[in-house]
């Protein structure tokens, strides 16, 4: 029996769908339940339904053999994890926005984010020196209302930037979910991780 | 009352050992440690303190994991993060003197800070060898077949060892790329298990469709021997052809040993161990998703200290192993006599007489007892002295 993390919400629609291309047999009650384990007994596995950022903490303690994740998150919690797959879903990219022409603030400039990782990894290698304030949802705000001069967040379509005024200054990384797997599973269960692996290489959409 | 700040707190990382997991602890140590010495290994310990220039920085544990701490004279002082570093250190200054091989084992506590959720502890004990001094492929399959009779002797069910070539990958990696900046890009995506940054990466530099296809075909190579054929084919370099012979005859070593079918090649193996040079490997076993231990070979690590020499050897994380085993019911075999003041002369010396069998036996007087029935819970039998009746009347 494998387990497998998948995220709630945006990408897990597209994991699932992928997977039933992958010819896996599962219900199609699926998302209906608010059940956050869900046995699917035909298939030999385990879905547990966690926050996207929570995955790779499930991944990397061992109690989900495998998971879906953005590459965001692996980006920003960096665990020891293999990354097998780009699975080339939820295509988006992390971006720094602000006000148009509004310049960082001398003193202290700062930046509001949900990425404190990858926002202070990025200033840094760009030789800047900023501060880094932790959001949990709508960065778009911080910037409105003077919280922040910039915020480095994930844009997709880039609507929410447009809608509230911002605009994308910098383009830091692109992001697509991502196949990871627990380093113990991937050396004990190696043969079901394998056949997993090569049927959704399979279906995979090449860019 | 405000309770104090901290009362119960334990710094991150750090915790206590209860006597339920002390007994525990003590099998597991004492099973493997008798195997150790059975393979001719001599223990050895090693100060908690270890100056950060010499030590520290030949460990290849990361900076910011270690604990650092300032003696009277303002010298940097780590807690030894890791036992091989401390140990090449003794080897170097005292015991390796004639060039011949050394067989050295430790049991000792390590430390390494870590930042993260609880689950991680910061201290934990490791038990392990080191094989100073051989150079030969037949010292890597000794430490691997010793690692793996202690695995067995203390009863785990299921693991794999992964064992892979770090002179191996450089090989193929310098030939393809050329320079050591690309190939330290590369083997960078493999020690982070990023393959999916592994096979961009690759994609994106000019090279011949021949060669891209050599640098991917490494991640495909797992498994038994069989994949030997394959790497062989995939090198062409002198360094390459010697690594991969001398995995061929790690494994053909491990055979006669016995211990080859718990061992797995993994061409890509790069371990967060810097100061490999050679054969490297991890263990990992079910129930545990963090490598159990690991170990490898490190030649140039001696020369740290001024006297090079070759060397491998492995450290297993007694905490993983012991959640890997499983519980088992190890309450220590306690019996207690209670007796009253009266009779204090007649408890003393049953006592004696069998601690002299060799039992474990608790005195204790009636009087300190609060809650005879939950008291009496504690040990496996429990002998009452009490009241006037005295010897006759026994």
């Amino acid at each position: 029996m494998l387990t497998i993390a998948m995220p709630k919400g945006r990408i897990f629609d597209e994991a699932l769908e992928l997977l039933r291309q992958a010819d896996y047999q599962l219900p199609p009650e699926f998302t209906e339940s608010r059940k956050l384990v869900i046995e699917v007994a035909e298939e030999q596995m385990r879905f547990i339904l966690a926050k996207p950022m929570d995955v790779v903490t499930y991944v990397e303690h061992g109690v989900a053999d495998l998971g879906i994740a953005g590459k965001d998150v692996l980006m920003e919690e960096e665990r020891d994890v293999y990354e097998l797959l780009d699975l080339q879903i939820s295509r988006c990219h992390l971006a720094v926005a602000g006000l148009p022409g509004a310049k960082m603030n001398e003193i202290a400039p700062r930046v509001a984010t949900k990425y404190p990782n990858i926002a202070s990894t990025y200033f840094r290698e760009q030789g800047e020196q900023v501060e880094i304030i932790r959001l949990n949802g709508s960065i778009e705000l911080a910037p409105l209302i003077g919280l922040a001069d910039r915020i480095v967040d994930i844009v997709s379509t880039g609507r929410t930037l447009k809608e509230n005024g911002l605009v994308e200054l910098e383009r830091i990384a692109e992001v697509t979910s991502r196949l990871i797997v627990n380093p113990a599973s991937y050396r004990l269960n190696g043969g079901d991780i394998e056949r997993l692996v090569d049927r959704l290489a399979a279906v995979i959409p090449q860019p | 009352m405000a309770k104090k700040l901290f009362m119960f707190e334990k710094p991150l990382g750090m915790r206590d050992t209860l006597p339920f997991l002390y007994e525990l602890k003590k099998q597991v140590r004492s099973v493997m440690a008798e195997e150790i010495e059975r393979w001719g290994y001599e223990f050895i310990e090693t100060p908690t303190l270890e100056y950060y220039e010499t030590v520290g920085a030949a460990s290849a544990i990361a900076d910011h994991r270690l604990f650092k701490l300032l003696d009277q004279q303002g010298h940097t002082l780590v807690l030894r993060p890791d036992m091989t570093a401390p140990i090449a250190r003794v080897a170097a200054s005292r015991l390796y003197e004639d060039g011949n091989p050394l067989r050295l084992a430790y049991n000792a506590n390590v430390f390494r800070a870590q930042q993260r959720e609880g689950g991680r502890p910061a201290e934990f004990e490791q038990i392990g060898v080191e094989l100073i001094g051989d150079g030969t492929v037949t010292a890597d399959a000794e430490v691997i077949s010793l690692m793996v009779a202690l695995l067995k002797r203390v009863g785990l069910g299921r693991f794999s060892v992964a064992v892979g070539h770090i002179g191996y990958v450089n090989a193929l990696f310098l030939e393809i790329l050329g320079n050591e900046e690309r190939a330290s890009a590369l083997r960078r995506f493999l020690y982070e298990k990023n393959y999916v940054g592994y096979r961009e990466h690759v994609k994106s530099w000019p090279l011949s469709s021949i060669d891209q296809k050599r640098l991917l075909d490494l991640l495909a190579l797992r498994g038994g021997t069989e994949v030997m054929e394959k790497a062989k084919t995939l090198v062409t370099s002198d360094e390459g052809r010697r690594a991969a012979d001398e995995l061929e005859a790690l494994m053909a070593a491990l055979r006669t040993y016995g211990v080859a079918e718990a061992v797995k090649l993994d061409m890509a193996l790069v371990s967060h161990m810097s100061y490999y040079t050679g054969i490297l490997f991890e263990v990992y076993a079910e129930q545990v998703g963090f490598p159990i231990g690991n170990g490898g070979r490190y030649d140039d690590l001696l020369g740290k200290f001024s006297r090079p020499a070759p060397a491998t050897g492995f450290g297993l994380r007694v905490d993983r192993l012991i959640e890997a085993i499983g519980e088992t019911d190890v309450r220590g075999d306690i019996e207690c006599i209670v007796f009253s003041q009266e009779r204090l002369a007649e408890a003393v010396e049953l006592a004696e007489a069998k601690r002299a069998e060799g039992k474990r036996v608790v005195l204790q007087h009636i009087a300190g007892i609060r809650d005879i029935d939950a008291y009496s819970q504690r040990y496996r039998s429990i002998v009452y002295l009490l009241g006037r009746s005295g010897r006759d009347g026994q």
